[in-house]
C-alpha cells in the first residue's frame, strides 16, 4: 500500500491541476450554453494564448503572471470580435454553420502557429517553476497553488458577473429564450460576441497559469480540450459551477489512477468516467433537463 | 401615438401582411382581432421590429420607428409576446430587472415596487424560478416585465391564452385597470367578445388585411361579425 503522505499529496497535486483543467473547461460550457455549439476552436485558441505568454516572458521578459491582465483584455477583445465580425455573420443563424466556422479556425489557427514557431515543444524557464511550499509533511509546487488560487478567482468572478451584473443576466437570459430577450432590447449578436470574449480570456488566464509549468507547441490545445470537454460532460453542459466541480473531480481521478495505474494509465480514469457518467447521468451533475 | 400605414411582410417570399392600416390613438384601448394564422402575430413583430417590412411605414410617437427591436423598446413601444416568452431559468425579480435593461433602468428600483403593487403574488415569489410558475403567473410576469421598461404603447399578444375563465376575467380587468392611467394599449385576441367589451376601438383582421374596423360598440353590434365570430 502506499502512505498516507503520498496519497494525501497526490489528492491534493490532483485537486491543483483539476482547477486548471475547470478553467480551460469554463469557456467551454460557456459557449456551450449560451450558443449552443461546441467551439472547436477552443484548444487552438488556448494554444496561441500560451505561445503568447511565453513570447511576452521570452522577448520582453514579460512575468507570466503579469501578463495575464494584458492577454486576458486582448482575448476578450480578439475573441468578441471573432464572434460579431466572422462567426456571427458567417453563420446565418445556422448552428451546423458556426460548427464548421469554429473547425475551420481552429485549422487556421493551428497552421499559423506552425508556420511562426514549427512544431518544437518551448517553455519558460525561472526559477519559481521549481519553488515549494511546505505544509507540514507535505510539498506543495508554488505555481500550481497559484494556478488553483487563479482559477477559483476567476471562477468567482464569472460567478458575480454572471449573476450580479445586467450582461450576465442578459448572456443567462439570451441562452434560454432569445426571442424574450431581444423584446427587452438585448442586442442578441452583442450577447455572444461577450460570451465569446469572455470565454477567450478564461484561455488566456489558464494560459498565464499554466506556462511557468507547462509548454507550449502548436498542438498543445487538443490534449487539454480533451479533458476539459469530459469536464463540461462530467459537471452538465452549460453549468459554470459543473466544470468547476466537474474540473477539480477529473483532476483528482487523473491523479490518483496515475498514482495507483502507472503515470502513463493516467488518463485512463478519465475516460473510464466520461463512459460512465454517458451511461449513468447524461446529463452531468449540475446539468439542466433538456 | 401608432400609425401604421399599409404594411406588408411575410416570411421567405410568403407574404402574411397585405397591406394593413391601423392605429393607436392616446390613452386608447384597441382591439386587434382575428382567428388563428391571420397574421395577428407578425403584425406584433413587424411593429416590434424583429421582422422587416417589405413596405409600408411605422410611425410611432410622431417618428418614424427603426426597424430594430431595440429601436422599438429604446422609443417606448413594448411587446409582450404570444406565449410569455419569460426566463424560465432566472427569479422573478431577476426576469423584471432585465425587463428594464434597455429602458426605465434608472427608476428600476421605483418601477419593480409599482408591478409587485400591482401583482401581489409575484412579490411572494420574488426568488423562485419563473419557469416553476403557473400559466397565469407567469402571464402576469410577462406584463410586469414589459411595465418595466415604462411603455409608451403596451402590445400584448393574446394574454388571456391558456387561461381559466375565472383569470380570464382577471386579466382583462387588469388590462382595464392598466389604462386608466392613460397607458395605450394595443390588445391582440382572440377573445372577441370580452376584447370589445374592453376595448375603445378594434380591427378585424383576416387574411392579413383589415376587414372591418370601428369602434368597439360598433363591431360588437355588427351583423356580420356576430355571424362569422360568435357563431349567432
Ligand atoms: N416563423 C414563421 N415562418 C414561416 N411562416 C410563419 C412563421 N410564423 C408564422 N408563419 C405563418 O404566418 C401566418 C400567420 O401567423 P401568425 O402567427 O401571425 O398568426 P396569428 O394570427 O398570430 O395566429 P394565432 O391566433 O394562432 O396566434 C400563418 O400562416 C403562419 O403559418
Ligand atoms: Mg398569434
Amino acid at each position: 500500500m502506499y502512505s498516507p503522505t503520498i496519497l494525501i499529496e497526490a489528492v491534493i497535486n490532483g485537486l491543483l491541476t483539476g482547477a486548471i483543467y475547470a478553467l480551460i473547461a469554463l469557456g467551454l460550457t460557456l459557449v456551450y450554453g449560451v450558443l449552443h455549439i461546441i467551439n472547436f476552436a477552443h484548444g487552438a485558441i488556448l494554444a496561441s494564448a500560451m505561445f503568447a505568454v511565453w513570447g511576452l516572458k521570452t522577448l520582453f521578459g514579460i512575468d507570466p503572471y503579469l501578463s495575464i491582465l494584458v492577454l486576458a483584455t486582448v482575448f476578450f477583445c480578439l475573441g468578441y470580435g471573432v464572434q460579431r465580425l466572422i462567426i456571427g455573420p458567417a453563420a446565418k443563424g445556422e448552428d451546423g454553420n458556426i460548427l464548421l466556422i469554429t473547425l475551420g479556425i481552429s485549422i487556421f489557427i493551428e497552421n499559423a502557429l506552425l508556420a511562426g514557431f514549427g512544431s518544437d515543444t518551448r517553455s519558460i524557464n525561472s526559477d519559481f517553476a521549481f519553488s515549494i511550499v511546505e505544509a507540514g509533511p507535505f510539498l506543495i509546487s508554488s505555481p500550481r497553488l497559484v494556478g488553483f488560487a487563479g482559477s477559483l478567482i476567476v471562477t468567482a468572478l464569472l460567478w458575480f458577473i454572471m449573476s450580479r451584473t445586467d450582461a450576465g443576466k442578459a448572456i443567462r437570459a439570451v441562452a434560454r429564450e432569445k426571442l424574450g430577450a431581444s423584446l427587452m432590447g438585448i442586442d442578441v449578436g452583442h450577447v455572444y460576441a461577450l460570451t465569446f470574449g469572455l470565454g477567450c480570456a478564461a484561455l488566456a488566464v489558464a494560459a498565464g497559469l499554466l506556462m511557468p509549468t507547462f509548454y507550449v507547441n502548436p498542438r498543445i490545445g487538443g490534449a487539454f480540450v480533451n479533458i476539459a470537454f469530459t469536464i463540461v460532460v462530467l459537471g452538465g453542459m452549460g453549468s459554470i459551477p459543473g466544470a468547476m466541480i466537474g474540473g477539480l473531480l477529473i483532476g483528482l481521478v487523473e491523479s490518483l489512477s496515475g498514482l495507483l495505474l502507472g503515470e502513463s494509465l493516467g488518463q485512463i480514469g478519465i475516460f473510464i468516467i466520461f463512459i460512465l457518467v454517458l451511461l449513468l447521468k447524461p446529463t452531468g451533475l449540475f446539468g439542466a433537463k433538456a | 401615438m401608432l400609425d401604421v400605414k399599409s404594411i406588408r411582410t411575410g416570411y421567405g417570399g410568403v407574404e402574411v401582411l397585405r397591406g394593413i392600416d391601423l392605429s393607436v390613438g392616446q390613452g386608447e384601448i384597441v382591439a386587434v382581432l382575428g382567428a388563428n394564422g391571420v397574421g395577428k402575430t407578425t403584425l406584433n413583430k413587424a411593429l416590434s421590429g424583429l421582422l422587416a417590412l417589405t413596405s409600408g411605414s411605422i410611425t410611432f410617437d410622431g417618428k418614424p420607428l427603426g426597424g430594430s427591436p431595440i429601436a422599438a423598446v429604446e422609443a417606448g413601444l413594448i411587446h409582450v409576446p404570444e406565449g410569455r416568452k419569460i426566463f424560465p431559468n432566472m427569479s422573478i425579480q431577476e426576469n423584471l430587472e432585465l425587463g428594464s435593461y434597455r429602458r426605465g433602468r434608472a427608476s428600476r428600483a421605483r418601477n419593480m415596487e409599482r408591478v409587485y403593487e400591482t401583482f401581489p403574488k409575484l412579490r411572494q415569489r420574488m426568488t423562485q424560478m419563473a419557469g416553476t410558475l403557473s400559466g397565469g403567473e407567469q402571464q402576469m410576469l410577462a406584463i410586469g416585465r414589459g411595465m418595466m421598461a415604462e411603455p409608451k404603447l403596451l402590445i400584448l399578444d393574446e394574454p388571456s391564452l391558456g387561461l381559466s375563465p375565472l383569470l380570464v376575467e382577471e386579466m382583462f380587468e387588469l388590462i382595464k385597470r392598466l389604462n386608466a392611467d392613460g397607458l395605450p394599449i394595443m390588445l391582440v385576441e382572440q377573445n372577441v367578445v370580452q376584447s370589445l367589451e374592453i376595448a375603445h376601438r378594434a380591427y378585424i383582421i383576416e387574411n392579413g388585411l383589415v376587414t372591418m374596423s370601428g369602434s368597439a360598440a360598433d363591431i360588437a353590434a355588427d351583423p356580420d361579425l356576430k355571424r362569422a365570430y360568435l357563431g349567432l
